[in-house]
This record gives C-alpha cells, structure tokens and sequence, in this order.
C-alpha cells in the first residue's frame, strides 16, 4: 500500500518522512523537496512523474542511498539511511537496492555476463555459484544467448535488459527505475516494462520509477505525481493500490 | 662481440622471465590475500579499459619505460665499472704502498722495505721457497683511440716478471709474457682493441725506447685489462725514476685469512712506514668515486625524466578518470567502495608503469656485456668497462617504475572515488 502522506501506518518497506531537498547554485537556494513523506509496502510498484526539474531523480537518489537530504529521513527495512556513513551506505546500497538507469549504464568494456555479475562480486558466493545466478537472471531477462556480447554488441533494448538483470541478481530489497524506458523505441520500451511488470508479479519485487511517459507510468500501480517539492497522487490505483492517507 | 652481447642478452632475458614469473606468483599470492579487505573490481575492467584507451595508455608506457630505461643504464655503468675495478684485486693478496698513500699514483716505496716487508709471516712462497711479490710502477703514456684517432692516457704498469704467479686470473691468450731485462710489453685484451698500434708484433715508441709487443693478456675483464704490462726495473729506467723505487708492490699470501697476521707484522715494524690494504679493498675504493658521480648523476637524470614520466601517467589517468565518471558512478551506486575504486585505479596505474618498466628493462638489454670507457680519476688513465645489467638492477627497474606508476595513479584514484555518485550518474 503506497501513501504520501505523514499519517501512514509505520512497519512499511519504505518510510519516508519531512524529507527536504536543497540544492545551492551560488548564492541561491533552490528548494528540491520540501518536507515529503511516502511510504511504501513490499511488492508496490510506484511510478514518479512531474515536469524536468520537479526533483523525481532526486527523490530517487534519496531513495537510494546515493544523495543526502537536507532535512527528513528515509527508512528502509528498518535501517535509516539518512545518517548512516558512506561506507556503511555503501554496503547498504549492495544488499537492498537494485539500480536500473534510462542509460542503461552497463559497463562497455565487460560482457553482459561480467555485468550483470558485478553485484554478486561483493558476495560471498564462489565463482560456480555465480555464474549459476547470472544464467538465471539473463534467462529470466531472456537475453542469456547474448550473455557472451559486449554492450556494443547489443540493441537498446537487449541492453536494458542486462540492466535489469543486473539490477534483481543480488536480489536487493527493492528497485529502483530512472527513466527504464526513455532510451527506447516502443516496442523496446513495451518488453522492458512488461519485464519489470513481471518482476513484480511474480516474483513480488518492490519497485519505483520515474518516467516522462504516460503509458510506461500507466503499468504501475500507482501514479505519484511530484509538484512544488511534494507528492501529490494522481489518477486511479490499480490493484493493490491504497487510497493516499486512508488506511 | 657479437656472440657475448647475445649472451648477455640471454642471460639477462632468463632473469627478467624469472622475474615476471616472481611478480606473477607474488603478486598472484598477494592479490589472493588481500582480496577480501581490498575489493572486487574485476581486474578484467582495467586491462580492457586500458586497451579501450590504448593511444593515451602508450604514451604513459612509453614515458615510464625512456625513464626506466635511463635508470637501469646508468646503474649499469656504474656497476660495470664497480665491478671492473674489484675484480682487478684478490683477496689473498695484500697490496703494499708508502703509509698515507691513497693511490698507487702517489709516494714510492724502497726495494729493502719490500724485502722486508715479505719476509712477514702469511706471505704465499713459490716451489723454489721465493716470496710471491710483484713490485711495480706505473705510468701514464698518451696513445691514439682506434675510434677517434685522438689520444686517450693508457696506463702503463711496470711489474716482476712472476706477476701471472700473484694474479692468477690473468692469462697470456695471444704471443708470449715479455722477457725480462727487454724492451718488450703485453698488452691487456681491451687495450689491444682500443688503441692502435697495440696489437701482437707491432712496436710502440714511448719514453725514447721501441717497445715491441709480444702478447696479449686476458685480466678477466677487470681494469687490468686496460693496461700495458713491461718489466718494472726497464720502465723505471725509461721513466728515470731511481732504480730500486717503486710505487707498490703486491703480494700474495698463503690465504686471504693470512691478510691480518701480515698486515699486523709490516705495520707494527718501526723500520717500515708502509700501508697494507687487502687489494680488493684497494680498488673498490678506487671505484668509489667515479662510481659515486656516475650514481649522482644517472640518478639526477632519471629523476628529472621521473617527473616526466609521472605528469605522463597522472595525465593519462586522470583522462580515464574523466572519461569514466559515469562507469565509476555506476559501480559506486551499485556497491563498490570508494576503496574498491581507488585501488582498481591505482591498479590500472600500476599496470600500465609495470609494463612501461619491463619496456625499459627489455630496452636496455642489448647494452649488457657492451664495453666502453671512461677516465679513472684515481689514475687519469682511460679504463674499459663493461654495462652490467643484474637482476637485482631489473628488479630496481620495475620498482622505480611501479614507484611512478604509484605517484601518478593517486591523485586520479581518490578524484575517482571523491566524485559525488549523484552527480557522475548524470554526465553522458
């Protein structure tokens, strides 16, 4: 159940409280966020939209561990981020989150297979495990025939899935999506989503995005529209999806 | 020439093989150990990355290996010509010259103190029960270069005729050792093809005598081999110095453990004012200064062209670093520490040093076993020496490189993993 607003119940996957954003550009102060608060349950798949420049990556940056707030906190599984040291972060991020980049962000000189096992080489697991996990996720992606190609090598489309792949592989608490399609034609754009649709599904991923488009933002469960620095709800929710504020 | 430049080369390829394969298992070993505390970026990333950006990446080689290359050449000379000297001197003989003498250029010594400094206890006897001296004199004759035409001052050494029996490395290879009482030299093997006029038969005109000369010797490779050797008492005459004067004699002694006993006995005698050094001893020292400058100054050149070298790399790095902002953002964002990606750079820095330093040390391999030659400043006669490339020298090399390729991939590490993850994620 996805609520943006102070009231909701605590012991959700994601808390989000007061959450203030400020960026300083010379002597100006530009208000990101201003005192947002979100909560998200296991299994929800958000989607964030608002104008260029409304803050949606900076939400997802917070989000992720990636950027401190100014103010507010973000609490995820029980561990609050927003004070936690960058090294401690770090690790965090390792375990819980799974990135997924409008740019694909894979990186050119490995092959799909070395890419989408780089998380796991922060684990524990031996080398025959790994490569055990990595066939299953570019199975599941269905790009484990390219497994041996150089992001070069692959369409937009191939690429994001590698991505994706790469981002479930170390089974992290939840997702989260920047732009997952904004990078592809539509039907690239359609495989994707129905993709992550799926990681949702059936495999009860929590994920959040942010996208421009209407139709990508439309296989969420729920709409969450970012103005002035808030969360407002936009839309009807699909199913799953809570009222904001009602419990 | 030919054959033994190969065989330097070969000897000291060997070395460099057993040397990579030392770095390979320790390094193999070390990365092993230190796996868990130091991080995971896959060593794959940066030798691919640096083949992606293989022009940049050459470039930094090739500064660090010129640099390298500079550094084991001029140790090289320095030790060549270190070695040249210390070979000249065996540990079982004891070199006898005036007391206060730091070269055998300087004072002279009677023939009754010699006399009597060999009847001291530890002083080596031939078959006929003779004390196995040699009491010389040297000079210093100028005689054209082969190369040049322009002359170069050779040393001329004036020894006893039972000389080979005191210095038992050197060898006649070519003619016959001079007759006593004659006007005749030997020559060493390097002067014999340095100078002319020097070869078996010929007859060279110095001091108003015709010397003829009847063999060439081989001083394995030590700076007798540089000289000319003739009978002390005609060279004395030639020189007209007093007879019965020389400058130094050597002496061989039943064993190099004999050197204290007899040092003790001449030293301690009031009617002797004599120094006694192990002659080993003596030409080290002599070696020091020349090999001290040499040092200095190959080291000063190697430092400047070090800064170079390590603007070459710091460059190069910090480009990559530019270039990957967003690969290191990535990797940061997905769990990688700010350790984890200064030590990938530092590796990728030190990958690229590491080879610039085996380039170097491959480059200067031909010059191992190549002679040359310089002037002795204890003498101020030339001496031929050879460049000796040692493993101990290779390994310098590469650590000299590794030292560059540490100093220039810092700085680019830390900007790495400094780098707000936020911010790199967006640049394209």
């Amino acid at each position: 159940m996805v609520r943006v607003d102070e009231r909701g119940k605590s012991g959700s996957l994601i808390e989000v409280r007061g959450l203030d954003k400020t960026y300083r550009r010379g002597n100006e102060e530009i208000d990101v966020l201003q005192g947002l608060n979100l909560d998200v349950d296991k299994g929800d798949f958000v989607a964030f939209m608002g104008p260029s420049g409304s803050g949606k990556t900076t939400l997802l940056n917070l989000l992720g561990g990636l950027d401190v707030p100014t103010r507010g906190s973000v609490t995820v599984a029980g561990d609050e981020i927003t004070h936690m040291s960058r090294g401690k972060l770090t690790e965090w991020r390792a375990r819980h989150v799974g990135f997924i980049f409008q740019m694909y962000n894979l990186i050119p000189v490995l092959t799909a297979f070395q890419n989408v096992e780089l998380p796991l080489l922060l684990t524990k697991l031996s080398k025959a495990e790994r490569r055990k996990h990595v066939e299953t996720a570019l199975e599941i992606v269905g790009v484990a025939d390219r497994m041996n190609h150089f992001p070069r090598q692959l369409s937009g489309g191939q690429e994001q899935r590698v991505a994706v792949a790469r981002a479930i592989i170390a089974d992290p608490t939840f997702l989260l999506c920047d732009e997952p399609t904004g990078d592809l034609d539509r039907k690239s754009a359609d495989e994707v989503m129905s993709l992550i649709r799926r990681l949702v599904e059936e495999y009860g991923k929590t994920v959040l995005m942010v996208t421009h488009d209407p139709l990508v933002a439309r296989q969420a469960k729920i709409t969450l529209h970012l103005e002035k620095g808030v969360l407002v709800e936009a839309g009807e929710r699909r199913e799953g999806v809570a009222a904001g504020g009602s419990s | 020439m030919l054959a033994k430049l190969l065989f330097g080369a070969a000897i000291t390829l060997a070395a460099l093989v057993a040397l990579l394969l030392v770095v390979v298992v320790v390094g193999g070993i070390l990365a092993g150990l230190l796996a868990p505390f130091l991080g995971s970026v896959p060593i794959s990333y940066n030798l691919r990355s640096l083949r992606a950006r293989w022009t940049s990446a050459i470039v930094a080689v090739l500064g660090i290996a010129g640099t390298v290359g500079v550094f084991v050449a001029m140790l090289s000379l320095a030790r060549g010509f270190r070695a040249t000297l210390v070979a000249s001197g065996s540990a079982d003989n004891a070199l006898v010259m005036r007391a206060g003498s730091t070269s055998e250029m300087m004072g002279g010594i009677t023939l009754d103190s010699i006399r009597v400094a060999q009847d001291k206890p530890g002083v080596a006897r031939d078959a006929a029960g003779q004390p196995l001296v040699t009491q010389e004199v040297v000079g210093i004759i100028p005689i054209p270069l082969i190369s040049t035409g322009t002359d170069a001052n050779v040393q001329v050494r004036g020894v006893s005729p039972n000389v080979l029996a005191i210095r038992k490395f050197v060898k006649i290879v070519e003619g016959r050792m001079f007759t006593p009482g004659l006007d005749e030299i030997v020559v060493g093997k390097n002067a014999a093809k340095t100078y002319q006029g020097l070869t078996t038969g010929q007859t060279l005109n110095f001091g108003g005598v015709h010397w003829r000369v009847v063999g060439v010797f081989d001083a394995g490779g030590s700076s007798f081999d540089s000289e000319i050797w003739c009978d002390a008492r005609i060279l004395n005459e030639v020189l007209k110095r007093p007879a019965n004067i020389f400058q130094s004699a050597t002496i061989h002694l039943t064993s190099p453990a004999a050197f204290r006993e007899f040092k003790d006995a001449v030293t301690s005698d009031p009617q002797l004012n004599l120094e006694v050094e192990r002659e080993v001893d003596y030409y080290a020292k002599q070696s020091a200064t020349m090999t001290r400058l040499i040092e200095i100054l190959g080291g000063l050149v190697a430092a400047i062209m070090a800064v170079g070298a390590i603007f070459g790399a710091l460059n190069t790095m910090y480009s990559a670093v530019a270039e990957r902002g967003r690969e290191i953002a990535t990797m940061r964002a997905l769990g990688f520490s700010s350790w984890n990606v200064i030590l990938s750079f530092l590796f990728e820095a030190l990958a690229i040093s590491f080879l610039g330093g085996l380039i170097g040390c491959v480059a200067v391999l031909p010059l191992n076993g190549w002679t040359t030659s310089t002037l002795n400043f204890q003498t101020f006669s030339s001496i031929a020496f050879a460049f000796k490339i040692t493993f101990g020298l290779l390994v310098m090399g590469v650590f000299f490189a590794l030292v560059m390729g540490v100093l220039g991939g810092l700085l680019p590490a830390l900007r790495a993993a400094r780098r707000p993850v936020a911010v790199s994620l967006r640049e394209l």
